[in-house]
């Protein structure tokens, strides 16, 4: 099965790659941009999900400094 | 005195620390990252680079390595261990060290020479310093921003675990961090790299101190 | 499609195509067709550039290994070898800069590798068009953060390089990487593949479609569909080719190959057939052995795939197992893929049939075209112009303060402290010299390398221009003290089927033949990149020129900083500055006419030779040569530079307007400082050289003349732009 996982800083923490495409917006054109937060997406196809969990908190993201949410889709 | 060097695939800074650790005296032994042995070393560095290409976080792959499990029973037993840039970025991905390191706050990878001052005398990486002595180091990095939350960060003024602090801060690091020690103070990580200032022909050889201390730590507890 | 279609799809023209049909005596099938056109591009069989490189002299008591191999060697002392070599990567560049450079990167380490030396420096030739553009500034953004991407992570340190924006470059920029490598003599290792029976091993990444016909590619010129070229355009990764560099090392030292070669435009085929054609052996393939990445390729796609970091070897069977072991020490995919065959044929077989053979010399016998050599228009008329129509500035100091902020010639420290220029802990001229400096560990000796080229001059003066390109590299290698050795070269220029660009070429080469022989520079190595242009025009003639210098003892070496107060400042050289094609004309005054002279390449040995002397005899720390900006702006680069923020005072020479005294440029001119104390000794190594105390170090100011005078701080402001940072245009120019 697949499973797409959503790695994203934590709400709160310093984001300067979120910081820096919010700056470079209005340059291009595009107004109306309050805020912007870059994180990572993972996709793996997986026999069982129930191992999910575990990789994200060990492995995919740190838990410091990001959170995460993963969903099965297909 | 025998200072193992841990090698990770990418690691790019291992020679260096090779070099440095030598001209202080002591012997330099290799440390594959496959390898679960640590070779009866006295005392660890992990090194700077890129390991695993900074692939995922920088840091997060290498953590898993096999030499990693000696070195964390190594560091609870009081070894000496130092991380230099991306060793301190696998040390916190380790959880032998607190806090984070982001991307620089400019978004770019900074190579240039700052000045920082020693704020503590107490670990075996620092104890021929004096507490507050000024020592420009060289830093390479893209992820070299402290971070550690509001609890974490008094933790580590109020127990005077900030080791090393920017005068001019590079990356945007909080309270302009740039080294810090554990709780038991024998695992210390650097952002800046003492190793690149070891031989008065690179500019300066003030970093030699910093393997000169474990060293000298090492006679001390013979 | 028709045959006709399909090999003019391939780039190879008519007469090409009956040359190979003459060759093989039968039609060749898609993949035979397919190795010709790679192995037949301009890009690979130089075939419009190869009549006139042999202009060039290749031979020195230094060199070890001229042009023909990976790289070039020159020998320095203490059983050490220097492999240099540098390579364009232009094209890819224009359309997806990041990884244009970042594989430019990692191709040139390869080269450099496959010789058996360990790569220990880098520099970059970079050229855009203006920054007031936002192409222009995402190319150049891109570009640098691709160059530090690969390098930094690889752990080679980028040490020099130049960048220069002119509009003759928009659309079109210029990547060239430089790589230096450091091997024992003994160790050297050639790319030719011997010994019947031996096999063939690759071994680095798996292999997938990227950049299939990138070195046609890189033989078009740039149109919108280059845009649509996209996919085409290979991916690197840089902890790969750190691994590979590791993973070679080891097994060079283990003493287990014959030989190696990277693979680099075309891939497999184009290092096969090389192998095979310098060994006069023939190599069999079988694609079904390569490691791939990606499910249901081609054998022609898999043989002429250009997937980055990989490496060809040759060895005896009997080593075989180690060598695989060794890769997978380094987790690295390899396989035996052929073998060395006595036939003299590239064959390339899929699962034991064959399917397809070509003799290997044809492959790397590509046909040569020769030229007429045209003297184009526009020569004349630029050459006309008249000084007294250049009026006189009010307010010098400004003008310098407007030249200093220049893209041009401002500060380049955005750029290299993008790039880790330490590690590796043998850095001793970091970047912001006139070049970099190295340490070989064990030894006192060291080595510095520069890239040099001024375009305008080249386009103004073809001739004259390609000359002054290599006096340059020849000068501010003295100036920090090395013995220039011998040079490698990327030549930039447009289409060769076109009189204007053709012409260029030639006299370029010419210029640059005249002085590598009068300064005793052989040409070891290099890199033709031609059709740089796009319907609007083609580029300047960009001859770049990458030389390397030794130092007996490199703790005997001079940067330009100024070091100490009350220093006499003293200019070496016959100075007879001229505005004509200058910086200073085309900064103030938007104007690009007139012709620099000629350069005077024994003068330009005379000065720069004994510079040098007085710098290995101990006597002097401090020299910085003036270049575009002229004698104003060299002197304020040396009291920016430094670090104890002192500046300088001194008198203007007699016999020139005053603004073409302070801003005009002039070859052969060098500035010092060294103490009073010791200029009796310096006047003793300058020898015969012309040379006159025009002034002194000392206080926070910068006086030149009674025309200029400045504060340090103010020029410094004006001279630290962020290059990155949106150009604001100066308001127009002062006339």
């Amino acid at each position: 099965m697949k499973v797409r996982i959503l790695v994203r800083p934590k709400s709160g923490i310093l984001d300067p790659q979120g910081e820096a495409v919010r700056r470079a917006l209005p340059a291009l054109g595009f107004g109306g941009v309050s805020s912007v937060h870059v994180g990572r997406l993972v996709e793996m196809e997986v026999e069982s999900a129930g191992e999910v969990e575990g990789m994200c908190r060990r492995l995919l993201a740190n838990p410091t400094i990001e959170e995460y949410e993963w969903e099965v889709i297909s | 005195m025998k200072i193992g060097i841990i090698v990770f695939p990418g690691s790019n800074c291992d020679r260096d620390a090779l070099y440095a650790v030598e001209r202080a005296g002591a012997e330099a032994i290799e440390l594959w990252h496959a390898d679960a042995d640590l070779k009866s070393v006295d005392a660890v560095v992990v090194p700077g680079g890129f390991s695993y290409g900074d692939y995922l976080r920088p840091g997060a792959i290498a953590r898993f390595s096999k030499v990693m499990g000696p070195l964390e029973a190594f560091a609870k037993e009081g070894g000496p261990v130092l991380g230099i840039c991306n060793g301190l970025q696998v040390l916190t991905e380790a959880h032998l060290l607190p806090g984070a390191l982001l991307r620089n706050t400019h978004m770019r990878f900074v190579c240039t020479r700052v000045r920082t001052r020693v704020e503590i005398r107490g670990t075996p990486w620092s104890s021929l310093f004096t507490v507050g002595e000024e020592i420009t180091l060289p830093v390479a990095h893209n992820e070299g921003n402290y971070f550690a939350d509001e609890r974490t960060l008094q933790e580590l003024e109020y127990e005077g675990r900030v080791v090393l602090r920017y005068l001019d801060n590079p990356n945007g690091s909080l309270n302009d961090i740039a080294g810090i020690c554990n709780e038991e103070r024998n695992v210390v990580g650097l952002m800046p790299h003492p190793e690149r200032v070891s031989d008065p022909i690179l500019g300066s050889d003030a970093g030699l101190k910093v393997f000169e201390s474990v060293l000298s730590f090492a006679v001390a507890t013979l | 499609m028709s045959i006709q279609e399909t090999y003019t799809a391939l780039g190879l023209s008519d007469f090409e195509y009956d040359r190979i049909l003459e060759l093989m005596g039968r039609a060749p099938n898609y993949l035979e067709l397919s190795l010709f056109s790679v192995m037949w591009s301009e890009h690979c069989g130089y075939k419009n550039s190869r009549p006139l490189l042999r202009r060039f002299p290749n031979e020195g008591a230094r060199v070890l290994q001229g042009p023909g191999e990976n790289a070039g060697v020159v020998e320095v002392g203490d059983g050490w070898a220097l492999v240099f070599k540098m390579e364009s990567h232009n094209h890819p560049s224009a359309v997806e800069p990041y990884e244009g450079a970042a594989t430019g990167i990692g191709g040139i380490i390869r080269d450099v590798l496959a010789m058996g030396a360990r790569p220990v420096a880098l520099l970059d030739s970079l050229r855009f068009g203006p920054l007031e553009d936002e192409r222009n500034r995402y190319l150049f953004r891109e570009v640098v953060r691709g160059i530090g991407g690969y390098g930094n992570a690889i752990g080679v340190p980028t040490v020099g390089g130049e960048v220069e924006f002119v509009p003759a470059y928009s659309g079109n920029p210029l990547v060239n990487a430089m790589c230096v490598g450091l091997v024992r003599v003994d160790d050297l290792v050639r790319a030719r593949a011997v010994g019947e029976g031996n096999l063939v091993v690759l071994f680095g990444a798996k292999t997938g479609r990227d950049g299939i016909h990138g070195a046609t590619f890189a033989s078009d010129e740039l149109t919108e569909e280059s845009e649509e070229k996209r996919p085409n355009v290979q991916v690197g990764d840089p902890f790969a080719g750190k691994m590979l560099v590791e993973c070679s090392l080891s097994m060079l030292e283990r003493d287990l190959l014959v030989s190696l070669q990277d693979l680099g435009a075309a891939g497999i085929t184009s290092s096969a057939s090389e192998m095979a054609a310098k060994g006069g052996v023939g190599i069999e393939i079988d694609a079904a052995f390569v490691p791939v990445r990606e499910s249901g390729m081609e054998p022609w796609q898999i043989v002429i795939s250009e997937s980055q970091e990989r490496m060809l070897a040759i060895l005896e069977p009997e080593k075989v197992g180690e060598v695989l072991k060794v890769a997978e020490r380094f987790e690295l995919a390899a396989a035996v893929v052929g073998r060395v065959t006595g036939h003299g044929d590239l064959r390339v077989l899929y699962e034991g049939e064959v399917v397809g053979t070509v003799p290997a010399r044809y492959l790397a016998d590509a046909p040569l075209y020769e030229r007429e050599v045209v003297s184009p228009a526009y020569l004349e008329g630029n050459r006309k112009f008249d000084i007294e129509r250049v009026p006189r500035p009010e307010d010098y100091s400004s003008v310098l303060r407007a030249m200093l902020a220049h893209p041009n010639l401002c500060s380049r420290r955005p750029v290299y402290e993008q790039y880790d220029h330490e590690v590796g802990t043998d850095t001793v001229i970091p970047p912001g010299a006139d070049a970099a400096g190295m340490r070989i560990k064990g030894t006192s000796l060291g080595f510095a390398a520069t890239t040099d080229c001024r375009g305008r001059h080249c386009y103004l003066d073809p001739e004259g221009g390609g000359a002054a390109a290599v006096a340059e590299a020849y000068r501010n290698l003295s100036c920090v003290g090395a013995e220039p050795v011998a040079l490698t070269d990327c030549l930039n220029f447009g289409s060769p089927e076109k009189a204007d660009a053709y012409y260029q070429l030639a006299s370029c080469i010419e210029g640059m033949a005249e002085a590598c022989k009068t300064l005793g520079t052989p040409v070891v190595s290099g890199n033709v990149s031609l059709y740089n242009e796009t319907e609007k025009g083609a580029v300047y003639p960009t001859p770049a020129v990458g030389m390397v210098g030794v130092f007996e003892d490199v703790g005997r070496h001079a940067t330009p900083g100024i070091k100490r107060e009350g220093d006499a400042v003293v200019l070496v050289g016959d100075f007879r500055p001229f505005l004509g094609g200058s910086d200073y004309l085309e900064i103030v005054y938007g104007r690009i006419a007139g012709a620099p002279p000629a350069p005077d390449l024994a003068s330009e040995k005379e000065v720069s030779d004994a510079v040098r002397r007085a710098i290995a005899a101990g006597v002097l720390d401090t020299a910085h040569d003036l270049s575009g900006g002229g004698l104003a702006v060299a002197l304020s680069e040396m009291a920016l530079s430094s670090e104890a923020g002192i500046g300088a005072e001194v008198l203007l020479l007699p016999g020139a307007r005053q603004d073409v005294a302070l801003f005009g440029e002039a070859g052969g001119c060098i500035l010092l400082a060294v103490p009073e104390e010791r200029l009796g000794e310096l006047k003793e190594h300058l020898g015969s050289a012309p040379h006159s105390r025009i002034g002194r170090t000392g206080g926070e100011r910068l006086k030149v003349g009674g025309l200029i005078e400045a504060g340090l701080d103010e020029l410094r402001e004006a001279y630290e732009q962020d290059l990155f940072e949106p150009h604001a245009p100066e308001g127009g120019h002062l006339a």
